[in-house]
């Protein structure tokens, strides 16, 4: 019974996984006589049956997991008898073979919803949900082939070793188990409009039906991979101990750029189902938007790309992943240059409109986007073609996203205030004065306490935005009979661009942040931002697989206790590796942070090395991440018919 | 079919990716053939790399020069060259260690990533062990003598052959084991 669902049983259900996904590709396109033949129908059962399969191979691996099969590579390498049980089940995608297979159980779910979509016979939606199932199924084959050729992990190790590696104990961390999937989640969710996208090339249909069901697929990857992001840098945040929450890191930069991009392609589908234009330009960013998720994810795994998140640099697989991108991409854009020219748009609209708001919109969150992209792929083609070594950084990215970000914040005020097609000017002053005047009443306080201008002037830009999406909603709120009967997508709407400005403040809060290292003694006291620190004591521990100190840190001000903080310091026995755990306290207003470094002995004294943090308003910044998700989740139109079609 | 301007605008999408695939392919091929490296980390045995000369540190005790390419080939003795930070916990620790070693051997310090204000301070206050300090204000010369962090030393023989570096703080062990060793010659 034990040896039931081994890893040979999930082996060949990876295997059985890529032929069903064939086959998934390849039936919707079959024609006999010019009608689909007989295996068309099937296509919704073979993404089923991929499903499936795949989920199947997954729960093997996490078997062999479980089981501590030291015989199987990837777990001898990874895991080890000592590492908790609930860190055997997330570290099976806390490496580069783990994460691949999570990678494309979570696509082959995504072809399983989709062929959930209901549509009558006959119906021109039915053809384009069978053609972006084709497009689903081979773009499976492919990453599965991936999976199975160059990344399998269920190899097998012999001899078999009595123990394993253990685990990289900075991956040890609850915040590890849900944000690799959410991200993953993102990413892979914007495979479902890339697929609707070639579906409609494939058709010469880019109509208002294709976007009203496409939307809450880019609501949903969207929302997620806004969650997932926003984890990936509170993560860094409270394990990484540099005080510190964005880095530009490649990996980092390869998440922002599908995140700009969805954001555009979600504003830019708004036009297409209202007003049946932007077609071509909201097809091409569902096409970018996707092909950037899976540019980011394996330039990264190739090891083109340098960064601390590589698990591995294989030039191998590096080709395969390029092969691969190169076909999905390149066949994608060449479909997009064949076909897009005859797309027309039907209606046009004047400059002051919510339409060319929305235009606006798009222009600047894609230029933002090309921004990021040129200073990641900066330095490896500069050196390149010239041969130098250069790094770039937070200096370039802040110099030159803040001035787009302005304008940006700006036309996120004045856009949901618009009407479609054509608003007066003077309507539109009438509207948001009362939110110019609380901006202008911000700008004081906003430019006292931040020292950095540019800050000060985002953080009264965040306050502008917050401020007149409120007051948006409240003139809906007027004009609707009742607060319920308002459609979700307002609210949902009003409650990202809250979230937005939220983040905002967050980041310009966290401009005025400042820290200190000391290395007290015993019962001495510290001050850092008007607060005292005193270290009170420090005393051994021993965790489950590692051995902590852990420091106790009182923080008073004027004398009233405040926070107690226990930084910690842990070392691993399995491998030897010493990780220091940060102590965080989160208040509305702040976060005290601190970080517990090593031990200096001077004689018979001993002191204890500690860097402290006062980080203002960083909480925000993940607050606003989780309401901007929760806003998409919300816009979300989950359970309406809206998928039957027009009727005849 | 008629070739429009529709039809070239909506081919440069393709157009770009295939620049950048091909970017990328060039750059996969020559890390195959070792030509490329992202990482970019120099190995020991080699010249001295050229670096932008570092302009001395203000604020401390004494006239402590600034460090160039020329200076650092041109010296007679072996030089261990550190970098450092304020902001960095291990090189705290780091310090008293390098002023034992002072004595005996020409220390060059540059401070990575730093406000002079802080590094002086820092400086000041922990010891003060280098001949010569520079400052790594945007971390350039680290990248080109391939420092990924703070503390990184590098030891340096006369005529500017780099012959050993270490990608972490020193610890005794360290220095008895791997240090000293490769200075015999020179004490």
């Amino acid at each position: 019974m034990m040896d039931f669902f081994g890893p040979e049983e999930g082996h060949y259900a990876l295997a059985l996984a890529c032929v069903l996904a064939f086959c998934q590709g390849i039936a919707p396109f079959l024609k006999r006589q010019g009608r689909p033949s007989f295996f068309s129908p099937l296509t919704p059962g073979f993404a089923w049956a991929h499903a499936l399969a795949l989920l199947l191979a997954f729960m093997c691996l996490m078997l062999a997991a479980l089981r501590d099969d030291f015989s199987v590579q990837n777990i001898a390498e990874n895991s080890a008898l000592a590492k908790p049980l609930f860190y055997k089940i997330t570290g099976i995608w806390g490496n580069h073979e783990g994460s691949i297979l999570l990678w494309i159980v979570l696509l082959s779910l995504c072809s399983a919803c989709v062929s959930f979509i209901h549509t009558r016979h006959q119906n021109p939606l039915s053809r384009l949900k069978r053609h972006a199932l084709g497009v689903l199924g081979l773009i499976s084959a492919g990453f599965d082939l991936f999976c199975l050729l160059t990344s399998n992990p269920f190899a097998r190790l012999f001899p078999m070793p009595a123990d394993g590696m253990g685990m990289n104990p900075l991956l040890q961390d609850p915040g590890l188990a849900v944000h690799p999937p959410l991200l993953y989640a993102g990413y892979v969710g914007f495979v479902v409009p890339f697929a609707f996208a070639i579906a409609a090339l494939i058709d010469g249909q880019l109509t208002r039906l294709w976007a009203t069901l496409v939307r809450p697929w880019v609501l949903a990857a969207w929302a997620l991979l806004t969650c997932g992001i926003a984890l990936g840098s509170w993560w860094s945040y409270y394990v990484l101990g540099w005080g510190g929450y964005w880095f530009w890191d490649p990996v980092e930069n390869a998440s922002l750029i599908p995140w700009l991009s969805g954001t555009a392609l979600l504003h830019s589908i708004l036009v297409v189902e209202k007003r049946q234009s932007l077609r071509i330009w909201t097809a091409l960013l569902a096409l970018a938007t996707f092909s950037f998720s899976l540019s980011g994810t394996f330039l990264v795994r190739s090891g083109i790309l340098n960064s601390v998140h590589s698990f591995a640099n294989d030039p191998t697989r590096g080709v395969f992943i390029l092969t691969l991108l190169a076909l999905v991409v390149g066949g994608a854009l060449t479909l997009f240059a064949w076909r897009a020219p005859s797309l027309h748009d039907e209606s046009s609209f004047t400059p002051l409109s919510r339409e060319s708001a929305l235009v606006l919109n798009t222009l600047f969150l894609c230029s933002l986007c090309a921004v990021v992209l040129t200073g990641t792929l900066y330095p490896p083609f500069i050196q390149l073609l010239l041969g130098h070594t250069l790094s770039v950084g937070k200096p370039f990215f802040d110099s030159t996203t803040i001035p787009l970000t302005i304008p940006l914040l700006i036309a996120m005020g004045i856009g949901p205030a618009l009407p479609w097609l054509h608003g007066s000017l003077r309507t539109i002053c009438k509207r948001l004065y009362p939110a110019f005047l609380c901006t202008c009443a911000a700008c004081i306080p906003a430019f006292v306490f931040l020292p950095d201008r540019m800050a000060a002037l985002c953080a009264v830009l965040a306050l502008w935005v917050i401020s007149s999406s409120v007051l948006a909603l409240f003139h809906q709120l007027r004009v609707a009979t009742h607060p319920f009967r308002l459609s979700r997508k307002i609210w949902g709407m009003t409650l990202a661009h809250i979230g937005v400005g939220v983040t905002i403040l967050g980041l310009c809060g966290m401009s005025a942040a400042h820290h200190t290292i000391v290395a007290p003694r015993l019962g001495e006291h510290q001050s850092l931002d008007g607060l005292d620190w005193q270290l009170v004591s420090v005393t051994d521990h021993p965790g489950p697989n590692y051995d902590a100190r852990v420091a106790e840190l009182r923080v008073s001000r004027h004398g009233h206790p405040i926070a107690q903080l226990h930084p910690a310091l842990r070392v691993f026995s399995h491998p030897h590796q010493t990780i220091s755990q940060v102590a965080i306290r989160s208040f509305l207003t702040g976060d005290l942070y601190a970080v517990l470094g090593s031990t200096e002995h001077e004689g018979q004294e001993t002191r204890y090395i500690l860097r402290l943090h006062h980080n203002p308003l960083a909480p925000w910044i993940w607050l606003g991440g989780l309401i901007m998700a929760g806003g998409g989740l919300m816009a979300c139109p989950f359970g309406r018919k809206h998928t039957q079609g027009t009727p005849s | 079919m008629t070739l429009t301007r529709r039809h070239i605008l909506a081919a440069l999408p393709l157009t770009g990716a295939a620049a950048l695939g091909l970017g990328f392919q060039h750059i996969l091929s020559s890390m195959k053939t070792g030509q490329f490296d992202p990482r970019a980390i120099r190995t020991s045995g080699e010249a001295v790399p050229q670096f932008p000369p570092l302009s001395p540190l203000p604020g401390l005790k004494g006239t402590i020069e600034g460090i160039e390419c020329t200076s650092l080939t041109q010296q007679n003795k072996p030089i261990l060259l550190n970098f450092w930070a304020s902001w960095c916990i291990p090189c705290v620790t780091e310090l008293p260690l390098l002023s034992a070693l002072a004595p005996s051997l020409t220390l060059w310090g540059i401070a990575y990533k730093d406000r002079p204000e802080r590094a002086s301070a820092f400086l000041t206050r922990n010891g003060q062990p280098f001949e010569r300090v520079g400052q790594d204000k945007d971390g350039t010369a680290a990248i080109e003598w391939g420092v990924t962090g703070v503390p990184e030393s590098i030891l340096i023989l006369p005529g500017g052959h780099v012959v050993w570096h270490h990608r972490a703080a020193l610890t005794h062990e360290v220095i008895t084991h791997d240090l000293l060793p490769l200075l015999r010659p020179f004490l």
